[in-house]
């Protein structure tokens, strides 16, 4: 029987299913070879099955892939926090300094400021879509490791290395900005090439 | 009869920077006397040792919620009536609805801007 993941249903593994015990059932007037080639097509189903989840790395989806976008959308919210905090700063202080300046002046200043402060209410907004986003990942990830634990034995369980990264040349090196605890600092790369020349 | 711009006012949200904008929108609107609590827990517990005239809340907070704290403020003694007005991100009917059979006062919806703060406080509190 072939065996192919895009023509199997769950109608067609429960047909089977009913197939096989309808004849364990009436087993008296069918050979034991019937039933075998019955049970056959349904160990070559969820074998296809579970070579088809294979090769879509679902252990990477879970082990690499999930927990590095998750870590990279806290760091965008910590990122846009800390700018955001910077730029009120800003603003704190040309506050104080408006309320030197004569009337026309500080009130341009001010009209100012609060257009600024109104425009970073953007962190909290994005911050809270993207915490939407790492909540809705997180389902996945879940939902992905209980199909693996369904699945169990038969998967591969090692995750794959950024050694096992196949790109080449230019495209091997763009790897967007790093984790703050990853990246090497302004000094490091200043030292490595005074290193280097 | 004139706002008493010297109320103490308490504004609640878990974002630093919200709680920053809001707080630097009053104080160019002349409210001086303004505490800030970064969750609905933390505003009952302020509630305790001081009166508020004022109640400025996003509503998406944990462990407990902008729309739990009003319910709660709703049944404390000394400040049942305290004017409570929602700030929040979450823009559906059935929000507005909730909010509102809660007791809310008034209901601003993310992002918004200086103008519409003191509208919608204005509304609430009178001419200032």
């Amino acid at each position: 029987m072939e065996a192919s993941n895009k023509g199997i249903g769950r109608d067609k593994v429960i047909t089977l299913i009913n197939s096989v015990i309808e004849k364990v059932g009436a087993a008296g007037e069918l050979s034991r070879e019937n039933i075998y080639a019955e049970l056959k097509d349904l160990h070559n189903i969820i074998e296809s099955t579970r070579a088809d989840i294979n090769a879509t790395r679902a252990t990477d989806i879970s082990g690499t892939h999930i927990p590095i976008a998750t870590d990279e959308l806290d760091a965008v919210v910590e990122a846009t926090e800390t700018a955001t905090g910077v730029i009120m700063d800003s603003c704190d202080a040309i506050t104080e300094y408006a309320e030197t300046l004569d009337s026309a002046h500080k009130d341009f200043m001010l009209g100012e400021v609060t257009k600024i402060l109104e425009a970073c209410s953007f962190q909290d907004i994005t911050g809270q879509r993207i915490t939407k986003v790492v909540k809705s990942l997180k389902i996945i990830d879940e939902k992905i490791t209980q199909l693996m634990n369904v699945l169990g034995e038969k998967l591969p369980t090692e995750v794959t290395t950024p050694e096992g990264d196949t790109r080449t040349g230019d495209e091997r090196l763009l790897n967007g900005p790093q984790m703050p605890d990853k990246a090497i600092t302004q000094s490091d790369i200043d030292k490595l090439l005074e290193d280097l020349f | 009869m004139s706002v008493d711009k010297n109320m103490n006012v308490l504004i609640v949200d878990d974002y630093k920077t919200m709680l920053r904008i809001i707080g630097n929108l009053l104080k160019q609107l002349g409210f001086n006397n303004v505490d800030e609590a970064t969750d609905g827990g933390m505003a009952l517990e302020m509630f305790k040792n001081k009166n508020y005239g004022l109640v400025i809340s996003d509503w998406n907070m944990e462990p407990m919620s902008g729309l739990d704290l009003l319910k709660k403020v709703r049944v404390l003694p000394a400040n049942a009536n305290v004017p409570f007005v929602m700030i929040t991100a979450e823009s559906k009917t059935e929000n507005v609805i909730a909010a509102k059979q809660a007791g809310v006062n008034n209901y601003i919806v993310k992002p918004f801007n200086a103008e519409t703060l003191k509208t919608k406080l204005t509304s609430v509190l009178g001419e200032f």
